[in-house]
């Protein structure tokens, strides 16, 4: 879904929006928005080679100039828009892709009259149907040879449609003829100068049609490289070559359309999803399905990639900050690690934890990145894959070390099999005054243990690294499952929930202090408070309970009726995130462990079920006026929701809640959603779709804006200029003013600030009145702890009796 | 876009002994020559010039061994009962010895005769020396005394008679003429100055001192006695600086080698072992027949001598340093070709164009990058990466199976290669590191080839081969089960006790029974 004009810039649709890239710079330049709904589609106008043609599930068609990012034309049709395709021939219209009426799931190609008139919004209702029953995707229609035909694809079958003699041809594959495979067109083609159709099938066969006039005798040849569906087709300008790619990951080049003359472009690194050249034929450009563009030369050489957040099929590893870089960490390409930074929005850098060569091929069981954990400082970083076979995992946990030098994790140790079961948790302990020597490795395993690793040194002089890891203690509990483990906040105790039990355990002699249970259900989550409440153990169990205990006391200080999904602490202050789950809407509760009566409390911040968090420090403490959000002053909270269950039936509901802007921000403001956050929902929703970047338009601007003078100095023709004594003081002065140019773009971002602002007070109304609600909510929720904590109390010192004397008996 | 990632071959870490660089000095002597001599060997003593000829003491009789020869080149027998302690003088040319009678007799190593006798020891004499300056000797006997000679008049210059038990070792200060040292089976070394009228110094080691050692540097002693070798501070007054317990039997003798770097120990429990000087760990340890008495280096450790207790000394040479001649002789091409260009820096206007830089992939990896499994395996299958790297077969039959080709790669093989296959797993498939992967890979054979099981004989004899391995490792794990099972009782009653205490630990909550196991 790229366009290139020229070979400067990169169109490509994202989300809302269509932005525009600089292929020599890498940089987006513009961003343009506009449209309410996903961009289904982006063409250049083929008369004016400096618009763009943009069409969106919103019913519309804008027309832009895209060096400037001004819309120039908006189009309003009125009914989805699927795909859209232009053409050099027919001067004033468009065809397009909408859903057939009165019928689901079938599709027609229609072609649009654009009305001429002055005005910016424009009406087009003249719709004329060419071709019934096509694919919804734009990788299912192509036109001919200057426009004199159309060529559709769906299931089985191929439509020709002639302009010229207004003729329809029909072909068909037969479905029996094929042993096992799959023969239904995926993609098609057309040759730009010779009457030829290309068209990719689900079994991996690429089928040239020609003489398809005849509805007869018409030939077909077939090149067979690939072994699952071919997902693209691309010719070059000339017609000799075809491009060709699938999940393989490999972009194949096919010469002068016979099998046996092919070149080859390997390990793009995952499945090719779009194809496209640029319009004089130098570069060539693939999109991938983890959201990422691949640039590529003629002579197909890889040239550079432009990368968003690498979007993977499941986030095993959760969210996690990386202490130095403060940076996300999460899941990446396959067997990678992602580093995210959230401030400047792009990935740092991925890191390769498998390290072994990804075959993209369906069925394969390949091993996976599970968990990561971060010590406190960020020195060693542990991870662990495991394969997915579900009975005997092939585990493996691995210690990086970070070097100073290279700036980068080098592994050094590797442990195989560290459990005999799936690893549930990871903690490393964080000490930070008594230095590295002092860090300790917890994991815990499906197999009832869990397992203490400790550095060792080594004592050879001579060897080539001379610390590395070994296990140390081995601890278990009635042979439950261990699921959590955590450290307290001095590193003095270590928490290991056993299904329905947390135990507490010394860290200096691994001794077990004392246990608490909270019957019936097991434990989904525990966390120890931190700085004035690190007295407290907090844990979140199965049936819906919140228990907070004292660990001074050994006694249970009161626990809420709260189907907690998440529970995160704040690194910074003894806040505490959950995130409770109830019948399909998630809610956010901010408390701190020393009182039962919540800081914070957000009813329905999405209709999704949120599965992680994770609070990110912020730079400098943050000036809140407001009191409700002071919880906030030093982190973030970031959510990660899912919502692959909920897919098809909340996409679209949500989509229209978000669609105006002002009631995007309203959500921002009134809950501690980022752009980040929605970006990450939209991601899960959208599948495979677009590239979705929330990223400020502000930033690349500046340089321009900055240097007025010394473009003004460029750009004007040598002969009219003054002479070049009068002109350098102006040129010196110009780069002199950097210091006050910034103070001006601070100023204008402060302007836009305000402005949202603005925007958000208006929308503060309807959020105090949801407030009131959530007050009362809470208020009676308080209560409802209250009393339940004090039954519950009175409860469980019962069991606790009951228990102790059944055992002693025993 | 990625390159192409070679396979994992995962290192094991080799289990027991590490090689470093010790083990790889310490092997490096040839296979040992036996001399049966007469009796226990109870002294050998190396002389300090070239050709570094040795003193064995045996029974009656001093034999004076050659570098090379197994034959003795000179015996000293004019003993009437048995003899101890031979010892050079630190130019090569006086030997003296004690003997069982209580004289000490001092030989001109060219003559036969002695040159003088002392008299003076009522009890037999276990040790001599020579002070450093040569002139006088010191020696000690089972007559609890100490004594000190003048060679050249052959009379007693002063005895010492503060030990409590048998006088059974000594040793002669190197920086000062005056100082020697004895140790007694009264648990105690002692410091003597030739110019004092009693001992200077008493350390306490605990168990009847078999051996000493003074460092040449004269800072340190070294002290053997029961197991355990103890090494003492002098300059501090005797304070102890490690005690060293390595040796599960008696420790008889001491050694430090030429370097001073490494101090060698010999035990009755028949093995010698090699501290490493700066962090007293034990580098290297050699293991002998019988119980060991004595034990010497000779200078620049060319040989190491052994005497045991059933009389056979046992003499290691080092091997040659291997020359690599050879591979010099072969012209190369001068220095400056390849540095030709190397230094050059390019200029402004110059268009630099890098070298890609290639990389090396193994034969497999290769096969394995254009998804040629069977040809990989064949690659892999050859008998030296076969024999010598099996993790390397093992990684590439690992990666087969994770792409899902293993089966096609296993299949449609001949007669020689199944049964080259089935001898790899037959032999590798009980080490634990690879069983995983390769009952996978037998259970797979045995599937492919079930239908032509009985054609051919090899094969057959290879899958009853396999059949038997698999079987034996599974009597091994049961009986290892069996054995676990008994250690857990006994960690069960050990944490019994833990239990207790910890229950009077608990002040409230709910506190059950713990179940933990200490692992390593």
């Amino acid at each position: 879904r790229r366009v290139f004009p020229r070979c400067r810039y990169l169109l490509y649709a994202s989300g809302d929006f269509v932005k525009v890239h600089s292929v020599n710079t890498e940089e987006t330049l513009r961003l343009l928005c506009g449209h309410a709904d996903l961009v289904t589609g982006i063409q250049l106008n083929p008369q004016n080679h400096m618009q763009l043609y943009s069409s969106s599930l919103d019913g519309t068609i804008k027309l832009w100039d895209f060096m400037d990012g001004i819309l120039i034309k908006t189009f309003t049709v009125g009914c989805k828009l699927l795909a859209l395709h232009t053409l050099a021939s027919a001067e004033d219209s468009v065809f397009v892709v909408i859903p057939k009426k009165g019928e689901r799931d079938t599709f027609q190609l229609v072609s649009v009259k654009l009305t001429k008139g002055a005005g910016q919004n424009l009406e087009s209702n003249e719709l004329s149907v060419v071709l019934d029953d096509v694919g919804a995707s734009m990788k299912h229609i192509a036109f001919g040879r200057e426009g004199s035909y159309v060529v559709s694809v769906k299931d089985v079958n191929l439509q020709v449609y002639f302009f010229k003699r207004k003729l329809l041809n029909r072909f068909s594959l037969s479905t029996v003829k094929t042993k096992g495979g799959d023969n239904r067109f995926s993609c098609v083609v057309c040759h730009p100068t010779e009457d030829c159709i290309a068209t990719g099938h689900a079994d991996g066969k690429i089928r040239l049609w020609r003489n398809f006039h005849h509805r007869k005798a018409y030939t077909y040849s077939a090149l067979h490289w690939h072994h699952d569906i071919v997902m693209d087709l691309a010719y070059s300008i000339e017609g000799t070559r075809l491009l060709s790619g699938g999940v393989e990951s490999v972009l194949v080049q096919w010469h002068n359309e016979s099998s046996c003359q092919k070149d080859f472009l390997p390990r793009l690194g995952s499945p090719i999803e779009y194809i496209s050249m640029s319009s004089d034929g130098v570069l060539c450009c693939t999109l991938h399905t983890d959201n990422r563009l691949s640039i590529i030369n003629s002579n197909l050489r890889f040239s550079r990639s432009i990368q968003g957040l690498i979007k993977s099929r499941d986030v095993k590893t959760g969210l996690v900050v990386d202490p130095r870089t403060k940076a996300l960490v999460l899941n990446g390409e396959p067997g990678h690690l992602q580093f995210y930074s959230l401030q400047s929005d792009q990935q740092l850098f991925s890191l390769d934890i498998v390290q072994r060569q990804y075959i993209h091929q369906a069925g394969l069981k390949q091993s996976d990145l599970v968990k990561v954990a971060f010590s406190a400082r960020g020195t060693w970083l542990a991870t662990v894959e495991e394969s997915e076979e579900l009975t005997d995992p092939e585990l493996q946990l691995k210690l990086w070390f970070y070097h100073e030098e290279t700036q980068s994790f080098t592994l050094n140790t590797r442990i195989n099999t560290p459990h005999d079961n799936h690893i549930t948790d990871m903690c490393f302990r964080d000490m930070d005054e008594l230095g590295d020597d002092s860090i300790i490795l917890v994991t815990a395993g499906r197999d009832c243990v869990f397992k203490v690793w400790v550095m060792v040194e080594d004592s050879d002089p001579e060897a080539h690294q001379n610390v590395s890891w070994s296990c140390d203690f081995v601890g278990s509990y009635h042979s439950y499952q261990a699921t959590n483990c955590c450290f307290s906040e001095d590193g003095s105790l270590l928490a290991v929930s056993f299904e329905e039990t947390v135990t507490v355990w010394d860290s200096l002699t691994w001794d077990l202090k004392c246990t608490f249970c909270h019957p019936p259900g097991n434990i989904r989550n525990i966390c120890f408070g931190r700085l004035t409440c690190s007295k407290y153990l907090i844990g979140a169990t199965d049936y819906g309970f919140l228990c907070c205990w004292n660990l001074l006391t050994c006694a249970l200080e009161w626990s809420a009726h709260l189907n907690v999904v998440v529970l995160q602490p704040d690194p910074l202050s003894e806040h505490i995130a959950a995130v409770s789950w109830l019948s399909k809407e998630s809610s956010l509760f901010v408390f701190k462990p020393s009182e039962p009566r919540p800081v914070y409390i957000q009813r329905n911040i999405c209709k999704e079920k949120i599965l992680l968090a994770a609070f990110v420090p912020r730079d400098e403490p943050e000036m809140i006026s407001s009191e409700k959000y002071l919880w906030l002053r030093k982190s973030q909270l970031f959510f990660l929701t899912d919502t692959q269950e909920l897919m098809t039936l909340s996409t679209k509901s949500l989509e229209e809640r978000l669609t105006p802007s002002s009631k995007q921000l309203a959500v921002e403001e009134s809950l501690p959603v980022t752009p980040f956050s929605l970006l990450l929902g939209k991601h899960r929703r959208q599948q495979a779709q677009e590239d979705i970047d929330f990223g400020k338009p502000v930033v690349p601007n500046k340089q321009e804006q900055a240097s007025p003078a010394v473009k003004e100095l460029l750009h004007t023709p040598a002969h009219v200029l003054p002479s070049a004594s009068f002109l350098c003081t102006i040129f010196i002065n110009s780069l002199l003013i950097s210091k006050e140019n910034k103070s001006t773009e601070e100023v204008a971002d402060e302007v836009e600030m305000e402005s949202e602002k603005a925007e958000d007070d208006s929308d503060e109304e309807d959020v105090t009145a949801m407030e009131q609600e959530d007050t009362s909510h809470m208020e009676l929720l308080g209560e409802m702890t209250c009393k339940l904590s004090k039954s519950q109390e009175k409860e469980l010192r019962k069991i606790r009796k009951m228990d102790y004397s059944w055992i002693s008996a025993f | 876009m990625a390159a192409y990632k070679p396979v994992v071959v995962q290192a094991c870490p080799k289990l027991g002994e590490r090689i470093t660089q010790d083990t790889l000095y310490w092997r490096g002597y040839k296979t040992p020559v036996q001399i049966k001599e007469f009796g226990a060997v109870n002294k050998i003593d190396f002389s300090p010039v070239p050709p570094y000829n040795y003193a064995v003491t045996a029974s009656s009789r001093i034999h004076i061994y050659g570098r090379y020869s197994q034959e003795p080149i000179k015996t000293f027998s004019r003993f009437r009962d048995a003899a101890y302690c031979a010892t050079y003088r630190d130019d090569g040319r006086l030997l003296a010895a004690g003997s069982e009678d209580g004289s000490i007799c001092l030989f001109d190593v060219s003559g036969k005769a002695p040159l003088r006798q002392f008299e003076g020891h009522s009890k037999p004499v276990h040790l001599v020396g020579f002070l450093s300056d040569k002139y006088r000797i010191f020696s000690g006997g089972d007559d609890y005394s100490s004594n000190l000679w003048d060679i050249a008049s052959a009379t007693e210059i002063i005895s010492y008679s503060e030990h409590t038990d048998y006088v059974r070792c000594g040793c002669a200060s190197k920086v000062n003429a005056d100082v020697f040292i004895t140790g007694s089976y009264d648990h105690t070394v002692k410091l003597f100055d030739a110019r004092t009228k009693s001992s200077v110094m008493t350390i306490e080691h605990g168990h009847p001192v078999e051996s000493v050692l003074l460092f040449p540097s004269g800072g340190l002693l070294v002290s053997a006695g029961g197991r355990y070798v103890k090494v003492w501070d002098v300059l501090k007054g005797g304070q102890l600086l490690v005690s060293l317990k390595n040796h599960h039997k008696t420790v008889t003798c001491l050694c430090l080698n030429s370097s001073g770097q490494r101090l060698l120990s010999g035990s009755l429990d028949r093995h010698v072992k090699i501290y490493s000087t700066t962090s007293y760990k034990v580098v290297h340890s050699f293991n002998y027949a019988t119980s060991i008495l004595s034990l010497a280096l000779s200078p620049e450790d060319e040989t190491i001598v052994v005497g045991m207790t059933n009389g056979v000394l046992n003499v290691k040479h080092r091997k040659p340093e291997e020359k690599s001649e050879n591979s010099q002789k072969k012209r190369q091409p001068a220095y400056r070709t390849y540095v030709k260009g190397k230094t050059y820096m390019p200029k402004q206007e110059d268009f630099c164009v890098s070298k890609p830089v290639k990389r090396v992939l193994r034969k497999y990896d290769k096969l394995l990058r254009s998804f040629q499994s069977s040809k990989a395996l064949d690659a892999v299958l050859e008998p030296p990466i076969m024999l010598h790297t099996p993790e390397v077969t093992v990684a590439v039959m690992q990666e087969l199976h994770r792409r899902g080709t293993l089966r096609s790669a296993l299949a449609g093989r001949d007669e020689k290669q199944v049964d080259l296959l089935l001898t790899f797993v037959a032999r590798r498939v009980i080490e634990p590191r690879f069983t995983p992967v390769l009952v996978t890979v037998a259970d797979m054979i045995t599937d492919i080839y079930q239908p032509v099981v009985g054609q051919s004989a090899i094969v057959d004899k290879q899958f009853l081969k396999l059949q038997q391995a698999i079987g034996k490792e599974i009597d091994y794990q049961e009986e290892l089960l069996e054995v676990l099972g008994m250690m857990d009782t006994l960690f069960a009653t050990f944490t019994k006790k833990k239990d207790t205490c910890l229950e009077e630990n608990k002040s409230n909550g709910v506190t059950e029974i713990i179940e933990t196991n200490r692992n390593y």
